[in-house]
Parts: C-alpha cells; sequence; structure tokens
C-alpha cells in the first residue's frame, strides 16, 4: 500500500480507546479540525498540480490522538513532559502541548534534517516517517506522536556511506540547493518502501507532495527508480 | 612553468566531464547545517510584528503586554510611531522569547494603531495609476517607425503579459546573530557572504551600534536557496542583531512563510500592447511597444524592446508604475524573461499571420542579431533543438491540431546573457602532506560551486577531486564577489586556476632539482610530477609535496579575463497539450539548448538548465503573486496558493549544453540566468500553437486559457 494514498486511518471503532471514549467531545473537537485542516491543504495543494487526483497528492494524515499520561485529558498551557521514541531512542521532553513535531525535533533535539518551509502540510520538507509512514511533522502535534516509531533521516543514515535513497539523490544530482532534499528522501524512501516497484507513472503521482524550488524534479525521478532497485537487492533498508 | 589558460580538450582530466557534485552526501543525507539549522547555547527565537496595511501611518505601538508574556526577553522598534509603512507585512517591532512559539505569541500580543493611507497594489490598469503612481523610464524611437509600418506588408497586434511572482526560495530569509563582546557572528542565508559584513556595519550604524567589518563574521555553509534575493542584511538582519546585543543572547530569526511571500522577494510584472511588422517574405520592418509594470515602491528598470532583433524602425515606451507591494528583487535574468515573453510572443504571431514556421522566421531575421557570432550560434541552436524536439515532423501551423479535445502545439524562444565573472580572490594551499585546500569568501547556492572551485583545482593540479578540500562560505576566506546576474562560475574558477597554478609553480619550482629538470619542463598529471612528454620520469604528489619541509606553499589568484567571456545565446522548444474543455496545458516535452562557453562539470551545469526550465514551467503556468485592492495585501501568501510546480506537472526534459571547438575557446561564461528566460515564452507560443489563438497573460491557467478560447468563439484573431 502506498505511504501517500488517502486511506481510511485505524479509528476509534476499530481499536476503541477508553480514554478517548472519556473525552470524546474534545476529541471530535479536535479530530474535526486537525481532520479538515489536513483535508483542506490536501485540496489546496491538489490545485497546484491540475490533473492530479486529490489522493495522489495527500499524505498520511496525523496520527490520531494519544492522551496518554495526560491527566483529565486537559494539558497546557504550560509545560508538560513528552516521551517520544525517536530513530529507536526513548527522549523526554518538557514541551508546551502546542509544540509540532517538526518544531519539537529541530528546536529541541538539534535533529534538523528535517526543515520548517511552508510549515502547512503542503511541501514536504518536513517528511519523516511515523511507524515507517511517511507524515507531515510540521502539522502533527508533538503530544500526538507519543507512542509511535519516529524516524528522522538521521535514523536511516549508516554511519558509514549512505542510505540507498540518498546514494541515489547523489548519483543523480537531484539535489541543488538541497533544503527540500531530506524531506523529498525520506518521502521517497517509504514510497519504495511500500512500492518496491516504481514506475515513472506512479511515483509522479505518488511523489506530489513534496516540492522543490531549484528544480530538481528530473534526477529524482531516476534516483527513485534507482534506490529501487538498490534496496531490493539488499532486501529493504540498508 | 605551468601555464595557466585553460588546458586543451584532450588534456582535460576533470574539466567538461561529469562529476558529481562534492557536497551531494551531506545535502542528501541532511547533515548539512543550514542557517536555519543553526541551534546555539542560550539562544532565543525572534519574531516580527508587521503592518496589515499597504499604506499606513504608525501611530501607536504599545509593547506592555507582549512584553510581559512568559519567555520574552527583549523588543526592537524597527518603525517608530510617526512614521509610514508602504507595503503589507512591513515590518514595525522585532520581540525576542525563549522559545519560537512563545516568541510567536508574543508578536502577536503587540499592539500597534495605524492611520491608514491611501495605496495601489495592482497595476492592471495604469491609465488609472495617476500621476503619482506613475513614473515614464523609457520613450526611444529608432529609425522611422510610421515609414516602417508603411512598408511592412503583414501586421500584428497584440497583448502580453506576466503578474508579478516571487522567488519562494524555500530556506526563507533570516538568520542567527550572536555577539561576542566587540564581534558579531552572523549566520546568514546569504548569496553576498563577502559583501555582508558591510551590510551589517551600515545597518547597525542608523541604529546607534558601531562594528567594525572586521569583527563582522559571516558563515553560509550551506544556503536554501536564493534566486536574486538574498544579497542584504535587510531589516530583520539588523533587528537581529539588535536583540542579540539588547538581551546579551544569540537570536535567530528566520521570517516566517507568509511574510516571506509577502515582503522577501518579488519579480516586477510587465505588460505591453505590442505592434510589429514584416514584409511578405518575413523580413522585420518595425516594432511599436507600449508596456508598463511594477518593482513595487521603486522602478525596476526599463526593458530593451525589441528582444535580441535590432528591428530598424523602433517605437518604445515603458512606464513604471509605483505601488506599495512591497519592493521588487533581482530574479534570476531580471527583466529578461519578461522580454522574452512579449517580444518572442509577438514575433511567434507575426510569423503565425504570415503563415511561416516561426523557426524559419527567427533564423530569416538572424542578420537583425548584431552580437558578434551571436547569429552563429542561434543558428547552431535552432538546429539542435529542432533535432532534439524533432521540430520539423511535429510542427503544425497555428491551430491545426486536428480534431478532439486535446490540442497539441509547439512553441520556440531565443535569449541572451551576459554573465561575465565577478572579481574574487582565491588562496589555494599545498600541504607537506601531501593535501590541497582551496579558499574563496564565496558562496554556494546549490548550483555547484563548491564542485566547480574543487574540479579546477584538481585539474590544475592533476589531482583527484576528492584530494581538494575546498573553503567557501565564510568570509574570514579571500573576499569573492555576491553570487548574482551568472557571475559566479568565472569569478570562482578563474581566480582558482590562477591560484591553483601559482602554488603548482612553487611547487615544480623545489622538484625540479630531484627529476634532473627545470620547472618549465614539468607538469603536473595523474597524481604525478612528471617531465612533459616523459612520464617514466616522474614523482608522486605526495612524495613532491615531502620535498617542502615543513612549510605549506600558498598561491593565490585574482578573476582573469582572458579565461572568461560574456554573452551567451540560448534556444528553447516546447511541445504542450491543452485540454481545450477544461483549459488545463499541459507539458508534454521542453528542449533547452545553451551556450555558456567552457563547461567546467557537464552534470551540474545540465543540473542548472533543468532547474531552470522547470522553474519556467512553474511562472509560465502557475505562479502570480495576487494583490488585492481592496484590502491592500497579498492574497495568497503560503504554498498551498501561491503555487510551485510538482513532480508530475514537468514533462520530459531535454537539455543540451553547447560545447567543443566554437565554444570552449571563449573560456568560462555564467550559466544560471539564461536558460530561466525563455521557458514562458516558449510555452505561451506552443499554445497559441495548439489552440489557435494567444493567451495574452501568464500564468497559463485554466481560466485564462479558456477565456482566450471563447474569443476564438467569437470571431477571435488567430
Amino acid at each position: 500500500m502506498s505511504p501517500h494514498e488517502d486511506k481510511p486511518r485505524p479509528d476509534g471503532a476499530e481499536k476503541p480507546d477508553e480514554k478517548r471514549e472519556k473525552n470524546a467531545e474534545e476529541k471530535k473537537l479536535r479530530d474535526l479540525s486537525r481532520r479538515s485542516f489536513i483535508k483542506g491543504a490536501g485540496i489546496a495543494s491538489v490545485a497546484a498540480s491540475a490533473g492530479a487526483l486529490l489522493a495522489d497528492r495527500v499524505l498520511e494524515a496525523a496520527p490520531r490522538p494519544q492522551s496518554g499520561g495526560m491527566a483529565g485529558g486537559v494539558v497546557g498551557p504550560g509545560e508538560v513532559p513528552i516521551t517520544l521514541k525517536i530513530n529507536g531512542q526513548i527522549r523526554k521532553l518538557n514541551l508546551e502541548p502546542r509544540v509540532m513535531l517538526l518544531d519539537a525535533l529541530r528546536n529541541h533535539l538539534d535533529l534538523t534534517g528535517a526543515k520548517k518551509v511552508c510549515d502547512r502540510a503542503t511541501c514536504g520538507a518536513c517528511t519523516v516517517h511515523l511507524d515507517g509512514r511517511a507524515v507531515y511533522s510540521c502539522t502533527t502535534l508533538a503530544i500526538d506522536a507519543q507512542g509511535h516509531d519516529i524516524t528522522t533521516i538521521e535514523g536511516i543514515e549508516p554511519a558509514e556511506g549512505l542510505h540507498p535513497m540518498s546514494q541515489a539523490f547523489w548519483n543523480n544530482d537531484a539535489q541543488q540547493c538541497g533544503f527540500c532534499t531530506p524531506g523529498f528522501v525520506m518521502a521517497c524512501a517509504a514510497y519504495v518502501e511500500h512500492e518496491p516497484n516504481p514506475t515513472y507513472e506512479g511515483l509522479q503521482k505518488s511523489l506530489g507532495g513534496n516540492l522543490c524550488r531549484c528544480g530538481t524534479y528530473m534526477g529524482i525521478r531516476e534516483a527513485v527508480l534507482e534506490a529501487a532497485k538498490t534496496m531490493k537487492t539488499k532486501g529493504g533498508r540498508a | 612553468m605551468a601555464d595557466y589558460h585553460w588546458p586543451p580538450a584532450n588534456r582535460r582530466a576533470l574539466i567538461g566531464k561529469r562529476e558529481k557534485r562534492i557536497d551531494g552526501p551531506v545535502k542528501s543525507s541532511g547533515r548539512a547545517k543550514y542557517s536555519y539549522d543553526i541551534n546555539r547555547p542560550g539562544m532565543l527565537w525572534g519574531k516580527m510584528a508587521t503592518s496589515p496595511y499597504a499604506h499606513a501611518k504608525v501611530t501607536r505601538i504599545d509593547t506592555s503586554a507582549a512584553e510581559a508574556m512568559p519567555g520574552v526577553k527583549g523588543v526592537v522598534t524597527i518603525v517608530p510611531e510617526g512614521q509610514e509603512v508602504l507595503w503589507a507585512g512591513q515590518e514595525i517591532v522585532a520581540i525576542a522569547a525563549d522559545s519560537e512559539e512563545r516568541a510567536e505569541a508574543a508578536a502577536d500580543a503587540i499592539k500597534i494603531d495605524y492611520e491608514p493611507l491611501p495605496y495601489l497594489v495592482t497595476d492592471a490598469d495604469p491609465e488609472h495609476a495617476g500621476a503619482e503612481h506613475s513614473k515614464q523610464l523609457e520613450a526611444r524611437v529608432t529609425g522611422n517607425p510610421d515609414q516602417g509600418f508603411q512598408q511592412a506588408e503583414v501586421i500584428s497586434e497584440g497583448d502580453y503579459g506576466l503578474p508579478v511572482i516571487t522567488h519562494c526560495c524555500l530556506e526563507t530569509h533570516g538568520q542567527v546573530t550572536e555577539w561576542n563582546g566587540d564581534d558579531l557572528t552572523v549566520w546568514s542565508t546569504t548569496q553576498n557572504v563577502s559583501g555582508m559584513a558591510g551590510e551589517y556595519v551600515d545597518g547597525l550604524k542608523q541604529q546607534g551600534i558601531t562594528v567594525a567589518a572586521n569583527n563582522v563574521h559571516v558563515i553560509s555553509h550551506y544556503m536554501g536557496g536564493g534566486f536574486g534575493s538574498k544579497f542584504a542584511a535587510d531589516t530583520w538582519g539588523i533587528a537581529c542583531a539588535q536583540l542579540s546585543k539588547k538581551t546579551g543572547r544569540p537570536v535567530k530569526m528566520m521570517l516566517e512563510r507568509d511574510h516571506e511571500l509577502m515582503v522577501a522577494g518579488a519579480r516586477p510584472s510587465m505588460h505591453a500592447h505590442v505592434k510589429v511588422g514584416a514584409k511578405r517574405d518575413g523580413t522585420l520592418v518595425a516594432w511599436d511597444s507600449e508596456s508598463w509594470g511594477t518593482g513595487g515602491p521603486g522602478d525596476a528598470g526599463a526593458p530593451r524592446f525589441p528582444y535580441i532583433f535590432e528591428v530598424p524602425n523602433v517605437r518604445a515606451r515603458h512606464t513604471a508604475i509605483l505601488t506599495n507591494i512591497g519592493p521588487a528583487r533581482a530574479w534570476r535574468a531580471p527583466n529578461h524573461p519578461q522580454m522574452a515573453l512579449i517580444s518572442n510572443g509577438a514575433m511567434e504571431d507575426l510569423a503565425a499571420k504570415l503563415n511561416m514556421d516561426p523557426v524559419d522566421f527567427m533564423s530569416k531575421n538572424m542578420n537583425l542579431v548584431t552580437a558578434p557570432d551571436r547569429a552563429k550560434t542561434y543558428q547552431e541552436e535552432f538546429a539542435k533543438a529542432s533535432e532534439l524536439m524533432d521540430w520539423k515532423s511535429k510542427w503544425h501551423p497555428r491551430g491545426k491540431s486536428g480534431a478532439g479535445p486535446l490540442k497539441r502545439g509547439l512553441g520556440v524562444s531565443l535569449h541572451t546573457w551576459g554573465g561575465r565573472g565577478n572579481l574574487s580572490n582565491c588562496l589555494v594551499t599545498i600541504h607537506p602532506d601531501g593535501s590541497v585546500e582551496t579558499s574563496l569568501g564565496s558562496q554556494d547556492l546549490g548550483t555547484g560551486t563548491r564542485t566547480v572551485i574543487a574540479i579546477v583545482t584538481a585539474e590544475t593540479l592533476g589531482l583527484p577531486l576528492e584530494a581538494v578540500k575546498v573553503n567557501i562560505g565564510e568570509n574570514k576566506y579571500p573576499p569573492a564577489g555576491a553570487s548574482g546576474g551568472s557571475t559566479t562560475v568565472s569569478g570562482v574558477s578563474t581566480s582558482t586556476r590562477r591560484a591553483a597554478t601559482e602554488a603548482l609553480n612553487s611547487l615544480l619550482a623545489k622538484v625540479a632539482p630531484s627529476l634532473g629538470a627545470t620547472p618549465d619542463q614539468l607538469e603536473a598529471w595523474s597524481g604525478k610530477i612528471q617531465v612533459k612528454g616523459n612520464a617514466a620520469k616522474s614523482i608522486s604528489w605526495k612524495q613532491a609535496c615531502a620535498k617542502m619541509g615543513a612549510s605549506s606553499i600558498t598561491g593565490t589568484g585574482k578573476t582573469s579575463n582572458d579565461l572568461m567571456s560574456s554573452g551567451v545565446g540560448g534556444v528553447q522548444m516546447s511541445e504542450v497539450e491543452v485540454d481545450t474543455e477544461t483549459g488545463i496545458v499541459k507539458i508534454i516535452k521542453h528542449v533547452s539548448v545553451q551556450d555558456c562557453g567552457l563547461v567546467i562539470d557537464v552534470r551540474t551545469a545540465e543540473s542548472q538548465v533543468y532547474g531552470a526550465a522547470i522553474m519556467g514551467i512553474t511562472y509560465a503556468l502557475f505562479e502570480e503573486k495576487i494583490m488585492d485592492q481592496v484590502t491592500g495585501r497579498c492574497l495568497n501568501p503560503n504554498m498551498e496558493f501561491y503555487k510551485l510546480a510538482s513532480i508530475a506537472d514537468i514533462g520530459e526534459i531535454i537539455p543540451h549544453m553547447m560545447t567543443g571547438p566554437g565554444y570552449d575557446e571563449r573560456g568560462t561564461i555564467g550559466l544560471g540566468e539564461p536558460p530561466v528566460i525563455s521557458p514562458g515564452a516558449a510555452i505561451s507560443n506552443a499554445v497559441a500553437n495548439a489552440i489557435g489563438v494567444r493567451v495574452p497573460e501568464l500564468p497559463l491557467t485554466p481560466d485564462r486559457v479558456l477565456a482566450a478560447l471563447g474569443t476564438l468563439e467569437k470571431g477571435g484573431v488567430a
């Protein structure tokens, strides 16, 4: 399954969550605004690419809200303890609940591979993996990312050498200023994990949720096809 | 002694080949640290309160509530009470707090009262702009235009134009500033590393802070796009340094995306009514244009019409509309994309009226191209582009695109640019252990500057690319020009060539006795110092460097006029498919043929051409900074509605660099600007060819395409 399809997320109906039931009203409000925001952003970005389908342009929506560890379901506005699992490590932080995952990574953990560009789920420069799926960390609250496996570009790169996707970006000069590159690498890596046999046509539809200003798309197309081959022979991630 | 002139093709190991960019791994792994990524101990975040009005007097500023908010550490007033702001988004107060969220909330809590004043933010109606918003920049007459039009047997008249667009750098403008006693360090996202200290000296002086230029340390190892918009310290740079001074702490202040799109970059608009006449055989005889456009509060300079072709009889008038949209900034090839769209659009329309293939029409008028040898370049490029596009078999007369709603068409455009190197200084150091460092106060905007410097150094010293360490992006290195106007590649490659040659000659002098030769009999080649023509008589690079003793050898060089030239030509052809039911334009194929003299690295040069084509497709189809005269504000300061092309929008792009005899001898010439000039014109012309009518204004959005089709159905002129 492509990580970029707007497939239904696991929901409360499938996996009842007692705490969330208790805070049904709050959840509804939060979910509504979050969903409608992301849906709105998705529709807007579709307009940028006339002819593209809605589903092709929307990355996985933010994870379902988690209220683990928050007494009473109301937190903030002051700092609260937040535990994130990032690149396999448990990181404990004290953050205001309004802090986005992207800002938690960049401002509090100095993990600056993910970039802040559009700051509203359009350009994909902030792409990280949440449970293996590409998400926009600029519109994912850090507090909501608790309980998920968060992987940043720092987490996919080996100590020596490069992840096959990063290597393929280099080989195909799929970068100029490089500011969109880490987000693109993360989106492409997740895409190839889910679509081991990408085609030219397929990758164009699935990678429309990341934008580049310098104009490196020609190289990115080639990089994805090349990396798909290397990742297959290496049995997935390096 | 080694000769500093560029080596002939058969003695080039690296120049003109396809090397991978040397900073590729650090960028594609996310390890490259941009200014936006700099986190300093104790650092504060700065945010700004900006004007919601396009023109107003600031009557009252109240920061008391904001300053009382948690975590707020300092405030700086940029526009004091009683002064005017001239565009929406103009910065009034900067505030620093101990977290980004707190700084943002505090900026929102600053209360500012205004007295709104009259403004103009649109250039759609120049006649109603009024005298205070109009400035005639040119009224030029060449030959006798009236007589020229009398001689013309076919005359085409039309409207052409393109709106204000923004640079939309992915890394927004901004910086981190930090004082240490009298020293100021600035991590700036800039195209102007060596010139930035002066910006801070001047800007801070106006705020009563004295700092010596040699105490301002500028760092920009990686920068996330500039495109002509990042030369100055800007209001926010000075305010950030003031906040740092005031709070005694480092401050990071990067623009928010909406602010970036409102104020930090705008390419001036240009619109024109054009009349152009030719003899029946296609010989151009007369041109008349009335053009106007806005570059914000200042004028953006007059265009030179017609573009490329020096038509014998010309009347050209241009008026700048002075508006409250924020200042224009240089945008890749200032004024050229505008001139190309308007002029080459008018030429294509005339060719259609003459029933001529536009390539034949332009070729017919090559005698009007006055730059020496340029016509020859264009003719060779027309031939190459036609071959790559398969122009002859695909081209059809305007509107003859067959039945059915999907119409295909071809368009062509040509362009020129200068691209002479800027003044740069280079220091090459050869160390006793054989390692080599090349240092310049230049910067890599993503164009491949680092890679070019490494290639030239390695080529000159006969070493592999990996043997060279390139130091750029700090003003502690020898001063180098700002990266604007396609001036960098010649600035850095010629100064590096001279510096590396000088260093090599010092080394050859030390090595010569051990090879029983004189220095001028030696050369550096393939990791060895050898006697020319006798590779058997050689020592390895490492052995040679060991003879230096304990001290390193250095060589210095400046930009060298005899290694570079100016003036290039390019031809582009575009194939589009237009859905006449929806108005959607799809790029099928775009061919970009470009000369830039001696190409140092073909791979990154082609990436420039690819990127320019994509940027061109983007402004041809999507980009427009939409200003609302009712509110005075920009309606789309975000990336959902300020649209950039995605990976699915670009079709197939074919770059071709003109190289080899006739091109290489010219030495290096800049490449950043030229290939971005023609896409708008080529695509607009292709759409006209496909649907049988000109869509006057870019971007070629579905509504505009359908409106143009509507005029055709009502009997519009094809």
